[in-house]
């Protein structure tokens, strides 16, 4: 037992202090500086950031799995989607949109739009390093822009991807036994 | 240096290069020495938080000190409008030049003392208190109040610790019987068994004072514990609110330059100046050992300043005047007892004399931390629960 002598706290707070600094050169415990930007911190598989849209396959203009049927732009609290459907000379809905702009100094990253979207054509992406030097040219964001092929959407969120996937093939599944033809009784 | 000097005609032509070439080597030789603390300062407190200090300027940030040099440089320099200019300029002046002039008694090694004068121990405190009245000029001549308070502050810490710091350098005198810090230095010659150093530090009465001594440095240079007149969470500049730019830059060399001086002086008195601490080591240039000791010394600062909190004004005073100022007195007495037991002569006296000259100081250290401050454990708490 060490007594309670005036100094003894001191010294036993210069023990600690050197074991801060003598093991702050081999563990990285004692060292959890990360240089940024010239290392990054892994980012978890839910962080979320701005709104992404997917696309399966190669094109972002055949692929993309938003039909346009507007919903995310209604339920958007602080409005900041901006959808125009692409129609054909009748009229009629090409079930695409033509304009998907998207304005990110207002998106507050709730995370609705993805919550109501059907087709999971929406989707939050974790990228956080967005800087533009004009605040109201660059930071609206286009279809272009917002297009994410499902590779990447897989890459950094695999659990969701996944789910989304299987959602999409269940749809189509169900779709293709409607279509065909109801089997047969036996005669 | 006696051969370049040689160069010039003799007279007073030689005797005046001589001066220069000696304040130019001093100068160039602490000045380096405070912009290399400040890069280990800055990497050492970083590196005793967890966190890396500046990594930036220069590999592993050595042209830092360079870099803050060039912003302390460029910065405007403000004189508050109704400040008293001329005590507001002199200031950082008078806190840096007779820190520089006490540096000249410091024996750097064997043979190397800018001015080996009769009472050179004098002389170096002589000096070290008239930083305190830069202190007060600082603060007076913002014509702020919370200047002046932090000023007023300062001093009062630094003329309480004072008297434990010239009293324990007054110990090393009196066993030495000479002011002269050459003399002090060479007193501290031979060896123990052939191997240790006879340093001062080597003995009952060397240890306590040394020990007391650190404290009081520590508080005479306003080094964390005892950096109120600094806290920037308290009082933000203190006595150096005023202050932009290169006066500030003083400043802060001003208080780096007491801290190289006391701890030099440290050196001197308790640690044998510029002398090998065993037998075998003694091949090592002389001014390495000094500067190699005094490197400790800054690391000592350092690793302190990281590690303990900073203590209040009263808990601070408390300190000063019931602790340090009793255990410097029963040090003196201590000596007392080392020097006249010395004539001991029975086996085993030099055991006993450690035994009771420790025991001494031992327990006027239990007696008086106990009245200064008695720890009680907090009583068993019970808890009353509504019904």
């Amino acid at each position: 037992m060490i007594p309670r002598v005036l100094g003894v706290g001191v010294i036993k707070g210069m023990i600690e202090t050197a074991r801060n600094f003598l093991g702050s050169y081999y563990d990285p415990q004692r060292l959890p500086t990360i240089e940024y930007p010239d290392e990054r911190q892994p980012i978890p598989e839910n962080s979320r950031c701005f709104p992404m849209l997917i696309f399966d396959g190669e094109s972002p203009e055949e692929g993309l799995r938003c039909v346009a049927c507007k919903i995310c732009e209604q339920e958007c609290p602080p409005q900041c989607i901006y959808i125009e459907v692409e129609r054909n000379k009748q009229g009629r809905s090409l079930r695409r949109p033509r304009v998907f702009d998207l304005d990110i100094s207002v998106c507050m990253g709730c995370q609705i739009c993805v919550e109501v979207c059907p087709f999971d054509s929406i989707k939050m992406d974790s990228a956080f390093e967005v800087t533009a030097e004009d605040r109201f040219g660059e930071l609206l964001r286009h279809k272009k822009d917002l297009a994410k092929p499902n590779a990447y959407f897989h890459e950094i969120n695999p659990t969701e991807a996944a789910l989304a996937d299987a959602r999409i093939e269940a749809g189509k599944a169900k779709a293709a036994a409607k279509a065909a033809p109801p089997a047969r009784m036996a005669a | 240096m006696h051969w370049f000097v040689g160069l010039f005609p003799e007279g007073p032509i030689q005797t005046g290069v001589s001066m220069v070439v000696a304040a130019a080597a001093i100068v160039g030789a602490f000045a380096g020495l405070f912009a290399v603390t400040t890069w280990i300062e800055r990497k050492g407190l970083g590196r005793l938080q967890n966190r890396m200090g500046p990594n930036r300027v220069g590999p592993w940030g050595w042209l830092q000190p360079m870099a803050d040099g060039i912003k302390a440089l460029t910065k405007e320099d403000i004189i508050p409008a109704q400040a008293d200019k001329l005590v507001h300029t002199l200031a950082p002046i008078v806190a840096v030049a007779p820190v520089i002039m006490a540096y000249a008694v410091l024996p750097v090694g064997r043979n190397m003392v800018a001015l080996d004068m009769e009472a050179g121990l004098v002389f170096f405190f002589a000096m070290g208190g008239i930083k305190e009245i830069a202190v007060f000029m600082a603060g007076w001549g913002s014509r702020n109040k919370y200047a002046l308070l932090g000023s007023m502050r300062g001093i009062a810490q630094m003329i309480s610790y004072e008297i434990p710091l010239v009293v324990s350098a007054l110990v090393v005198a009196m066993a030495v019987g000479s002011l002269s810090l050459v003399d002090i230095v060479n007193a501290q010659a031979g060896y123990y068994g052939g191997i240790l150093a006879k340093w001062h530090v080597f003995t009952p009465w060397g240890l306590g004072g040394f020990l007391l001594f650190l404290v009081a440095a520590t508080a005479e240079s306003n080094r964390t514990p005892f950096d109120l007149p600094e806290g920037e969470s308290e009082i933000i500049a203190g006595h150096m609110l005023e202050y932009t730019g290169f006066k500030y830059a003083l400043f802060f060399l001003g208080e780096y330059m007491g801290l190289f001086a006391v701890s030099g002086l440290a050196i001197t008195l308790y640690l044998g100046g510029w002398r090998a601490p065993f037998s075998f080591l003694a091949w090592i240039p002389s001014w390495l050992w000094f500067f190699g000791k005094l490197f400790c010394f800054i690391a000592l600062f350092v690793w302190l300043r990281g590690t303990l909190p900073r203590m209040r004004a009263d808990q601070l005073m408390e300190f000063a005047w019931k602790f340090m100022v009793p255990m410097v007195v029963v040090n003196i007495v201590v000596l007392a007892m080392w020097h006249y037991s010395a004539a001991w002569r029975f086996p085993t006296a030099g055991l006993w004399r450690w035994v009771l000259c420790g025991g001494v100081l031992l327990a006027a250290y239990l007696g008086l931390s106990k009245l200064w401050r008695p720890w009680e454990p907090p009583s068993r708490r019970v808890y009353r629960y509504a019904e």
